[in-house]
Order: structure tokens, then sequence, then C-alpha cells
């Protein structure tokens, strides 16, 4: 069973930021859905270290050291775009100024908990950055992941397993098997990867799933997996 | 007598900072860390510093280097972990218990130096209820949402990165490279920016992005190093 690959996973998370929208993108995937939002959409993405407009990475002559995004990327802006200090840069996170953001994620809950932050990796300390303020202040949270571990595990779960970054805070997801919202019922597919069940799913989620009524096809262009 | 904060040499500028200090360091992503002024710190053979700063260790800052020489007895910061595959010398001491942690949403790592700077005690935020980064932490319900209370963060020093300063204090960032310093400076008994370069006029009021109020010293070291 295959579904989409990566890179149509970012494009068709992409497909559903809006013209106007602010938007945070969490490192990996997320930030390659940042280059398939679709052409005329005028967007700006935030990157928690100040930056409010983010433009293409910079090329090496042009790079500056001065001028990174959250992932220590160096960057460009793009036309209007600002810097603030870090104080005022989390004041549009935690104020609710941030539309949406996309964040990678380990496992989400039927209610809508997040565990993105902590694998639990032995030999490592923590790193939380700003996953936790997005995550409870963004207007709206969104999720790409795979729809499964490695190992086969499901990912969409009654209860988080992992440390929770935020409760009750996704209101959408992407994986490479489905486009599934988070409502008061919990997980509610809205398309789904071209052949596909709705029992093939079902099989490799760890909660019900409810399927709309106007369920379709995720339809995604041929793209090179690249990340 | 004229106001004058400039300082000859970094090592003067860590003048009167004494074993035990609190010093918060600025700087993200290779903008604005203060290299020449931690490089100054270290110097002085401290004990007991707790750093508060955003990333324990970070590949573009030279934070690793007081905590190689035992300087450091706790760390307050957001991100904890090494970029290589290995241990950081943070991660190797903070495993054997010989260094503190306190792990800090990045948001409220800012607000709590945001509210040490301006005079407030402690304030509520939804950031990280429910989760164990809140645990024993005082919680309150307004509305229909749950907050933690988080406490603010002041220091006895602020190290800083600008580009240009004035003899009055006032200081132009590059680009990203203010990040946490204009909080972290509001936070300090003493609050210390390293410059690319300090003008012999003042700067201009529409440039200046941290008032010189919050500066006591600022030093000129050139680009970064």
């Amino acid at each position: 069973m295959s579904g989409i690959n990566r890179n149509q996973m970012a494009w068709r998370a992409a497909q559903d930021i809006e013209d106007g929208m602010i938007v945070n993108l969490g490192m990996g995937l997320p930030v390659l859905a940042g280059d398939y939002v679709p052409d005329g959409r005028d967007v700006f993405i935030h990157a928690e270290n100040g930056v409010i407009g983010c433009g293409p990475l910079a090329t090496p002559e042009a790079a500056d050291t001065d001028l990174v995004d959250a992932g220590s990327r160096r960057i460009t802006l793009r036309p209007g775009a600002s810097i603030v200090d870090s104080t005022a840069s989390f004041a549009m996170i935690r104020g609710g100024h941030i539309d949406v953001t996309v964040l990678g994620a380990f496992q989400v809950a039927a209610n809508g908990d997040l565990a993105n932050w902590d694998m639990r990796l032995p030999e490592k300390g923590p790193l939380v950055g700003g996953a936790m303020d997005l995550a409870a202040c963004a207007r709206a949270v969104w999720v790409i992941m795979e729809h499964t571990t490695r190992k086969g595990e499901p990912r969409l779960l009654q209860a988080c397993t992992l440390p929770l970054t935020a409760v009750r805070c996704v209101t959408r997801i992407f994986t490479d098997l489905a486009v599934i919202d988070v409502i008061d019922a919990g997980f509610l597919v809205r398309e789904i990867a071209p052949g596909i069940t709705q029992e093939e799913l079902q099989a490799k989620s760890g909660a019900p799933l409810h399927f709309a009524a106007d369920c379709r096809t995720i339809a995604a262009p041929e793209l090179a997996e690249s990340v | 007598m004229p106001i004058d904060k400039r300082v000859a040499a970094a090592a003067a500028a860590m003048d009167g900072v004494r074993d035990g200090a609190v010093v918060l360091i600025s700087g993200f992503g290779g903008a604005g860390f203060p290299n020449v002024l931690i490089r100054a710190l270290c110097e002085r053979g401290l004990r007991d510093l707790t750093l508060v700063v955003n990333s324990a260790t970070h590949r573009y800052s030279v934070t690793h280097e007081l905590i190689e020489a035992g300087q450091v007895r706790k760390v307050v910061c957001s991100a904890a972990r090494g970029h290589a595959k290995g241990l950081s010398a943070f991660e190797e001491r903070w495993k054997k218990g010989e260094i503190e942690l306190e792990c800090l949403p990045q948001g409220s790592f800012a607000e709590k130096i945001r509210a040490g700077g301006a005079g407030i005690p402690a304030f509520y935020t939804p950031v990280g209820f429910g989760t164990e980064l809140a645990a024993g932490k005082e919680t309150r319900r307004f509305g229909d949402r749950d907050y933690v209370l988080e406490t603010a963060i002041t220091g006895d020093l602020a190290l800083i990165r600008a580009d240009r300063a004035d003899r009055y204090g006032n200081l132009a960032f590059r680009y990203a490279q203010a990040n946490f310093g204009p909080a972290m400076a509001t936070a300090a008994r003493l609050s210390v920016a390293e410059v690319r370069i300090i003008e012999d006029a003042p700067l201009a009021q529409p440039d200046i992005q941290l008032a010189g109020a919050f500066i006591d010293r600022v030093v000129a070291v050139g680009d970064m190093p």
C-alpha cells in the first residue's frame, strides 16, 4: 500500500494556505510546503527569530550570517518583510497573530493533542524551541506527518504516548494516506490517497475515523521526492 | 560629566562580574552571538554561573567554552540539544548531573526576560499547559482556557551583540541580530554590548533600535570572529 510521496504531502498542505495569510512553518516538510504555495497567493512566512516575510534561501554569494531563519538557514527577505526582536516575534505567535502554523509531528490524538517535540532520545538534551508557543497559540495548527511510523505503528491515536507539545490544538493533518480534520467527534477524513480504501486507512490508524460524506481522492501532481 | 559608555577592551567590560552571576546571553541561529564578550567572561575564570541563553550550545556560539571550563552551574534555555551526533559539552555534563537544566518554551523564555526587565514578577500563559514543562507550576483558568504561571527572569549581566553603537550606548542591529538582545539588556543589572563599530557621532534617531538607557558598556570588536 503506497500513498503520496513526501513532496506531494507538502504540496497538498500548501494548497490550503490562503491568500494573505501569515504562516509559520516548522522544519522539514512544512518548510517545503512554503515552496508549493500556489502562484498569486500573497503569503508572509514568519520565523520565530523575528523575520516576518522570509524569502527563498540565499545563494552562497549573498548569504549573510545576520539574516537567518529559525532553522539557522541563511535566507533572503521578500518585499515588505520586516524583522522584530524575539519578544515581539513571540507576541505575534502568542497573541494569536499567526493565521496558521504547519508543524511536523510524531503523534496526534483524536482530541487534537499534539506530540512533536520530544522523542525521548536517551542520550540527547531536550529541544522545545518555539513548538509549544506555536501549537498553543497559532490560530490554526496543521500537521504534516507520515500516517504511521517506520515500524508501521499508527501516529493517529486515541491518546498520545509521547510527551505533549500542547493540548487540543491540531485542526488538520496531512499524511501520505489522507487529509484529516480534527473535530469534536475525533478524526474526520476529508480526502484519501489514490488506491487506498477506507478499511485500509482505518487499519493504519489508532483511533476511530469518521469519513466525510463528500470524502474525495487526494489530487496531487506528479512530484519527484526530494526530501 | 558627559556620558560615555565606551570601554576599550572586552576584558574591562567584565569588571565587577562575580562567581554565581546569572548571565543572559543573546543570539539565535548565528545572528547576534556576543562571542567576544563570552570569551572575555570565560577569561575571568568564574564559578557557578547560571547561563540564560536560548541554546545551551550552538555551532556558531562559544558558550561551550564556559561549559567546558567548568564555570557553569545551571543553564536556562529552550534548546539543550547539541548539533553534532555525539554529546555536546552541555549534554555531557548535564547527563552526569554536573549542570542543572531548566528547559522552557522559547516564547515563555523571552517573555520571562521581558517581564523581568519591565518590573513584572510573573504572568500567565497558555503555553506549556498540560505538558511536562509545566509540571509543578501553578495553573489557573481564565474564561474557557487553562494557563500556566511563569515567573520573571532577571540577571546580573547581559551580553548582547549589535552592529553599531554610540558613546551613549544606543544600538543599531543588522537584520535578525536583535533577537533576545533588547529584552536581555532591560533585565540585567549590568548590560554590555559588543558591536562591530562605535560611531564618533551619535546614532541618528531613526537608526536606534535599543535606547542607550538600557546599556551600561559598549565595546567595539569588529566583524564576527
